[in-house]
């Protein structure tokens, strides 16, 4: 666990410096896949900054209007660089809208868009787990066995490591180089998603502090359910006209 | 990891009922209900301390159940620290009727005594400076960075940890108003 590393007299967050390092990772491996797609590099960019701008504004204006009075009270914290004065759910809605405005004008396809955009999703994946490691959360359920990690008072799964190891994994068989073989559109981010959820579905098991809803379930294994199932339903239904053809 | 299994039909089927079993089985394994030992973490309860005041009073924050509180180590060389505690001062002024409490743990052992009063008195601050004196508390909760500010729930679990600073006044106040929620 190292939350802050101490360079002098800066304290750099570090789960913060991981997920950066993500987007510039990501970004640099969906570039090298861009022209499989025909997608253009520049078009990337442009996509991903506007995503990510407008998600943080739309996060912060969504938190804004959620807590209004305590904002009324404090209008400069509309500029505060606080990240707990953000909205995660209000981010999501306006980054995908965002984004996808942008599709529209500029005339791209909904699943080469998606390809495009999976590498840096895929190492997304790898680093939101590291990240969480940096800062001690998303931890894992209490265990003796051998391999487990002290933290938090407790012997425990790497949780953590487990996610990462596993996104890890499905990064690099789904996009191992630039020049392998195509796949029909569409199919590098379904497949992502189907093994993502299935690696989620498998590993919330050994985490410590699941949300759980109806009872005992953990309410991130359901999800994980729910987006595996529609991911195979769209792979099956790309698959029917191959068949149908042969 | 070919995309497409010959059977893909009974394979989805097979990987959804296998899914759905391992989330029943798995909801008997220990974890998220576990007990849980105190650690600065958040969902955990917050370590017990009992420090004094510049003033000699020993103030304990297993005193203070019941009550939302905030934790905020800071020391007076510190930025951060220092742009933050007007912020923490009118939220503490607003709300300290509803049984909101303030707990400015200074970080003594790389401070000194005389600079953190002579820096609560400039600025008027009227909750509890506590003196950290050897740094147990500080290292107690894992302090990084400074300034780093625990909000506690009334029941002691530690609902939020923010590292660094400053905190806006508005986290402040929607930190706060959660911690108040559901308190008579």
């Amino acid at each position: 666990m190292l939350p802050i590393l101490n360079v002098g007299p800066l304290a750099v967050p570090v789960p913060e410096l991981l997920l950066l390092a993500g987007v510039w990772f990501g970004l640099s491996l969906a570039e090298k896949h861009a022209p499989r797609r025909a997608f253009h590099t520049e078009t990337l960019y442009n996509l991903v900054s506007v995503i990510l701008l407008s998600g943080v504004l739309a996060a912060r204006a969504a938190y804004a209007l959620r807590y209004s009075s305590a904002f009324a009270a404090s209008p400069a914290s509309l500029l505060s660089l606080n990240p707990g004065l953000l909205d995660s759910g209000g981010g999501l809605v306006g980054g995908l809208l965002a984004g996808w405005i942008y599709g529209q004008r500029k005339g791209l396809a909904l699943w080469p868009t998606l390809d495009a955009l999976a590498p840096l999703l895929g190492v997304m994946l790898v680093m939101i787990p590291l990240a969480n490691l940096a800062s001690g959360g998303a931890y894992g359920a209490e265990t003796d066995l051998p391999w487990a990690i002290t933290l938090w008072g407790a012997a425990r799964h790497p949780a953590q490591l487990y996610e990462a190891s596993a996104a890890g994994l499905i990064l690099a068989r789904l996009f191992p180089a630039p020049g392998m073989a195509n796949r029909p559109a569409g199919q590098d981010f379904l497949l992502l998603a189907t093994w993502s959820a299935a690696a989620r579905l498998l590993l919330e098991a050994f985490r410590g502090d699941s949300l759980t809803i109806f009872g005992e379930l953990r309410a991130a294994q359901l999800a994980a359910w729910l987006v595996l199932a529609a991911a195979l339903v769209l792979l099956g239904k790309m698959r029917a006209p191959r068949e149908q053809s042969a | 990891m070919t995309p497409f299994p010959k059977h893909w039909n009974l394979f989805s089927a097979a990987m959804l009922l296998v899914g759905a079993a391992w989330i029943a089985v798995s909801a008997r394994l220990p974890g998220a209900g576990a007990a849980r030992l105190p650690a600065p973490q958040v969902g955990f309860p917050a370590p017990d301390f009992e420090l004094g005041t510049p003033g000699g009073e020993p103030i304990a924050l297993s005193d203070l159940r019941g009550k939302a509180v905030l934790v905020n180590l800071w020391a007076s060389w510190c930025g951060p620290c220092r742009a933050e505690m007007p912020a923490i001062q009118r939220v503490y002024e607003e709300y300290a009727s509803r049984g909101f409490v303030v707990l400015a743990v200074n970080a003594t052992n790389q401070d000194s005594v005389t600079a953190a009063v002579d820096f609560a008195q400039a600025l008027g601050l009227t909750f509890p400076i506590l003196l950290d004196l050897d740094g147990a508390v500080s290292r107690q909760y894992g302090l990084r960075a400074l300034p780093t500010s625990f909000f506690i729930r009334p029941d002691g679990v530690i609902e939020e940890v923010v590292i660094g600073g400053p905190m806006a006044e508005a986290l402040l106040r929607t930190r706060v108003e959660r911690l108040l929620e559901g308190m008579p």
